[in-house]
């Protein structure tokens, strides 16, 4: 398999299990916890930091030369604000309906620590080709963790599932909208940020878990091999 | 390479590419600005439309409401601005509705921008809210299509309801406040009550324009 693809394969992996922001470089935690009260809101939060993230990285990545140690921090936080005031500003002229509905997320992604740790980390060492899937990868492991946490956060506090993500995919997705419980009374503690924790370290000790058995699972298996 | 990297090194080489980079944003961010700002503008008049015939049924009025508008003096009204600009349904001429755009400065993440429409006689036709920072998923249940709480101002005035009776049940009053988010709902049942007072205070002068 030639190097190219080992990289990708790598970026990927690393992307959404290994290293993902969440649960393995535990960032994020401030638009995480605010915004997951809902899967849907979960995934909304989600794709608008991937987009972000994809652009922030091939904005750094493409400057890498240039960019001197010293100020490289400034620079990528001015490029990274920047970046979403204009994401911010073009989807409200050209792509209203949806900025009504992301349009509460868009300025929080400026709080997203992950896309400057990504910026920090990857972007400014990797060629850009690299980084745009490094960017696409975390930002898609961010949005799964994002959508499975608001989910089981929704089904705890409020016994349903993506509720309104009509109103953020389209009517087409109105099958998505389950009620799962009925005469649920609400658990109150998971919409609120107390419970996003709670319910994260749950998430975050399966991933452990998960993890250790398939180490286990290896070290068993390399003397075979 | 080597010379980039000598180059670096430099004091005035921080500067010139911290001001460099500076330069490109701002650039960049005017000229995104210059190329969305009519087309937010329209999207904005678009919405205020779709708002103006949510707060005043289509039924009260066969004018322009856009057009057809007056500015009354709210100074000190805590309305958001001291010059109101209040929108003016009328039937064959006659005033029936008037709507107005206020502020809830006191929201629980800044304030929180609502239109109300008002029938000639005080009763408020109904309530929407243009723009708000609240929590997802715990205060933005003031948007209609998240959940129905702000209709339940419809139909309610000064005369059918008493000052107390304008709070959210916590305070003792009559409107549902959501679980988890006191302060949201308290602040528009505020803002409201501010809106139909200041509609009474110049009840007379608006149905006579």
């Amino acid at each position: 398999m030639s190097a190219l693809v080992e990289t990708i394969k790598k970026i990927s992996k690393d992307g959404i299990w290994n290293n993902n922001v969440v649960l393995g470089q535990n960032l994020a935690l401030c638009p995480l916890l605010a915004v997951t009260g809902t899967a849907t809101n979960g995934l909304g939060m989600g794709l608008a930091t991937l987009v972000v993230l994809v652009c922030s990285n091939a904005v750094v990545s493409l400057n890498r030369h240039i960019i001197s140690a010293e100020v490289r921090i400034p620079i990528f936080v001015l490029l990274i604000a920047t970046l979403v005031t204009l994401v911010d500003m073009s989807m409200n002229a050209w792509m209203h309906e949806m900025h009504k509905v992301l349009g509460l997320f868009i300025p929080l992604i400026v709080t997203n620590c992950a896309i400057l740790g990504r910026a920090e980390s990857y972007a400014s060492r990797q060629p850009i080709h690299y980084s745009i899937w490094d960017g696409a990868m975390m930002g898609l492991g961010f949005t799964l963790v994002l959508v499975v946490l608001g989910a089981a956060r929704e089904i705890t506090s409020a016994g349903t599932l993506f509720a309104n993500a009509t109103l953020l995919l389209g009517d087409s997705f109105a099958f998505l909208e389950l009620h799962l419980i009925p005469d649920y009374q609400g658990f109150l503690l998971m919409a609120l940020p107390p419970g996003g924790f709670i319910m994260l370290g749950f998430i975050i000790a399966a991933k452990r878990i998960v993890d250790r058995k398939m180490a286990v699972k290896h070290a068993v298996l390399a003397p075979v091999v | 390479m080597s010379k980039l990297a000598e180059l670096k090194s430099r004091v005035s080489y921080q500067g010139l590419l911290l001001g460099g980079f500076a330069l490109l944003a701002s650039g960049l961010l005017g000229l995104a600005d210059y190329n969305t700002r009519d087309d937010i503008k329209l999207r904005m008049e678009e919405d205020l439309r779709a708002s103006l015939t949510q707060v005043i049924p289509q039924a009260l009025y066969d004018n322009n409401l856009l057009a057809d508008t007056t500015y009354v003096d709210a100074t000190g009204e805590n309305l958001g601005s001291d010059q109101t600009l209040v929108y003016l349904a009328r039937k064959q001429g006659k005033i029936s509705a008037v709507s107005f755009r206020l502020v809830a400065p006191d929201g629980y993440s800044g304030a929180i921008n609502l239109i109300m429409g008002i029938d000639k006689e005080g009763n408020v036709l109904g309530v929407r809210v243009l723009a708000h920072a609240e929590t997802p998923g715990l205060g933005d249940k003031i948007e209609e299509n998240k959940s129905n709480w702000i209709l339940s101002f419809n139909k309610r005035s000064l005369d059918n309801m008493t000052k107390k009776q304008w709070a959210v049940k916590k305070d003792g009053g009559e409107f549902d406040q959501f679980s988890g988010a006191t302060i949201t709902p308290r602040a528009i049942v505020h803002a409201v009550y501010r809106g139909l007072e200041f509609f009474k205070r110049h009840q007379v002068e608006l149905l006579a324009s």
